[in-house]
């Protein structure tokens, strides 16, 4: 029987686990359904609308989860606590898997998911920041997060505040040039209250990474920008947690993460295939790639 | 309306000093006022604020792009950071991130633009800024604030930071007149009627308000009785007043360092098209690029000299009820 007291205390948006808790098999496993169950979201965004970014979105679902869900220090009902952690998706296309995790964590009503790019919706096409709570800078431009976290960084070290900034970045998106000015800030101010996470997902826009502008060795390039590099598989939860915190424990540098991932994660079809960059599905491949996905959600239940 | 100007001018002082000066005053009037360089701090004097406050203040090197997103990370904290580097450059090189941050996000970012106009002469069109103007002004959001003489960089440099949102602040380089008293109160966003006329009204800003305020002198010896208007606000623009001055002297002439297109003419035409349509002649640099020389005399050659405000006076007289 469920008392007064337990029915008031049932939490609206679903529990999160605390920064600083232990990575337990049990919260593995519940980041880890979760990060399918967003990707089933953005699926439908994207499908029901006809519009959006899936590969990308779908590579970066368990390192937005572990952010959101576990590692940063954020308040869905205080979105400007002045000691909040920062975050910025600086790959800004990806940002339905964004929303996804913003709308659970509980910044906006989960039912707005299904706006997405539709006009009077608060879920723009690429990140707003007046419209959407919990969005820091609009993105889309891809190539300013690394100068703009490092700013958000310095600001911090200023007011002697322990708050970090962290920025997600694609990996066709360090092609720009900017994305080095603000590593070698970053590295001159020794900001390392600043993360960067690269979805190393090898595919960008018109085909794989390695074609279209080489980017190997990428361990090599950040240690000599001043970079301290932790490389990970960006799909295990444990590995994606254990990283972020072992992020936090660097001093003197800032801290990129290398996550190797695949665009598109999850459904067969999808990746790897440049295709799946900013195509949305047909009414059978939507079946096919809810399905592959739902099947997924289930192995973890067992 | 008299002792808003000083006749004569007072001696010519370097208005990039005058900014060195206004900045430290700043730093010392707000905690929260941070400085960031592309490395040019000795070219515009913001290194006077570095060597007072030397922890809040950030050379990034040679990359404007990055200035302009870690200022507008440092604003995200709360910080109220001056950007610096050429105008140019942030009209050019670093204007997606002015546009997607400033702009769209509305970052509180204020982007000090040095060596504005033709005023780093010497250095040549690569280095002239010229189409800044048009180019800052049609964002949406943008504030743009012109500072006609090194007063008008004290007195209008903490508004700008009082203001919430992105402000363009065009600098020159150059030793200019001072034209302002003490009783100079600009305020953003307002006109100042500089002398009163019935004939024609000269609107212009920055190092171009002096050479009108001299023009002026020649129109009255020959029988003109011009209104100076000194438009220190680009954007907004102060509609009512232009308005005013469209119906009660008939004829308008612009005035600006910058291309005739897209700038300070052009701003002015948009609106008395809309409310009171007269004659409007504008005069600025032609649609090309300038030349290395010295400053006032390149700003002679390329049409903006104290005859050329003249001559455009007379001619939109002229044309008045054609």
């Amino acid at each position: 029987m469920i008392t007064k007291r337990e029915v008031i205390t049932i939490p609206e948006s679903p529990v999160i686990h605390p920064f600083g808790t232990r990575h337990t098999p049990e919260m593995v496993i519940d980041l880890s359904k979760r990060a399918i169950n967003f990707r089933i979201d953005v699926l439908r965004m994207v499908y029901q609308n006809k519009t959006g970014h899936i590969g990308g979105a779908f590579s970066v679902a368990e390192i937005l989860t572990a952010l959101f869900f576990h590692h940063l220090r954020v308040d869905p009902a205080n979105p400007h606590w002045p000691d909040r952690d920062r975050f910025v998706l600086s790959k800004g296309h990806a940002c339905a898997m964004l929303y996804a995790a913003l709308a659970y964590r509980g910044y906006f009503p989960v039912e707005d998911l299904m706006t997405f790019r539709t006009l009077n919706s608060r879920l723009q096409g690429h990140p707003e920041r007046q419209k959407t709570p919990g969005i820091e800078v609009p993105s889309g431009p891809l190539g300013h997060g690394v100068a703009i976290a490092a700013g958000m960084a310095l600001a911090a070290k200023m007011d002697r505040s322990k708050r970090r900034a962290y920025v997600v970045l694609g990996d066709g998106e360090i092609n720009a040039g900017v994305i080095w000015e603000g590593a070698l800030a970053a590295a001159k101010y020794k900001l390392d209250n600043l993360t960067a996470i690269l979805d190393y997902n090898g595919v960008q826009q018109t085909g794989a990474t390695i074609k279209v502008m080489p980017l190997e060795p990428i361990a090599e390039k950040w240690r000599s920008f001043g970079w301290h590099v932790i490389e990970v598989h960006g799909h295990n939860m444990l590995r994606v947690l254990d990283a972020l915190d072992e992020a936090n424990e660097i001093h003197g540098r800032p801290v990129i993460i290398v996550a190797r991932t695949t665009k598109g994660k999850g459904v067969t079809f999808m990746e790897n295939d440049h295709f799946w960059h900013g195509s949305p599905p047909t009414s059978a491949q939507f079946e096919a790639a809810l399905s592959e996905l739902q099947q997924e959600v289930g192995r973890w239940q067992k | 309306m008299a002792e808003i100007v000083k006749y004569p001018f007072g001696e010519p002082i370097s208005m990039r000093k005058a900014y060195g000066e206004a900045l430290v005053s700043l730093g010392k009037a707000r905690e929260d006022v941070v400085v960031l360089s592309a490395d040019v701090s000795n070219s515009d004097y913001s290194g006077m604020f570095e060597d007072i406050y030397p922890d809040r203040f950030f050379n990034v090197g040679i990359a404007e792009q990055a200035l302009v997103d870690i200022a507008v990370g440092l604003a995200n904290g709360g910080k109220v950071p001056i950007a610096n580097t050429f105008a140019f450059l942030f009209a050019t090189r670093a204007l997606e991130q002015v546009r997607t941050h400033l702009c769209y996000g509305q970052a509180n970012v204020k982007l000090a633009g040095a060596y504005a106009g033709l005023s780093d002469s010497f250095d040549g069109p690569t280095h002239h800024s010229i189409t800044d103007l048009a180019i800052m002004r049609c964002l949406p959001h943008m504030t743009v604030v012109i500072p006609a003489d090194p007063i008008a960089v004290h007195k209008l440099l903490p508004q700008i930071v009082s203001l919430q949102g992105p402000v363009f602040f065009r600098l020159c380089r150059n030793e200019v007149p001072v034209i302002f008293g003490d009783q100079y109160e600009p305020r953003i966003g307002k006109g100042i009627v500089l002398a009163e006329g019935r004939d024609v009204t000269i609107i212009s800003c920055g190092v171009m308000v002096a050479r009108c305020l001299q023009a002026a002198q020649d129109l009255v010896r020959s029988g003109i009785r011009p209104r100076i208007v000194e438009m220190h606000t680009l954007k907004p623009l102060d509609r009512e007043l232009v308005t005013r001055c469209a119906q009660e002297t008939g004829a308008l002439v612009t005035v600006e360092e910058h291309s005739i297109i897209g700038g300070l003419g052009s701003a002015v035409a948009e609106v008395v098209s809309d409310t009171c349509p007269v004659p409007v002649k504008r005069v600025g640099i032609a649609d090309r690029f300038a030349e290395s020389g010295p400053y006032h005399a390149l700003l002679d050659c390329y049409g903006m000299s104290v005859n050329d405000v003249v001559i455009a006076a007379e001619h939109a007289v002229a044309a008045k009820g054609r």
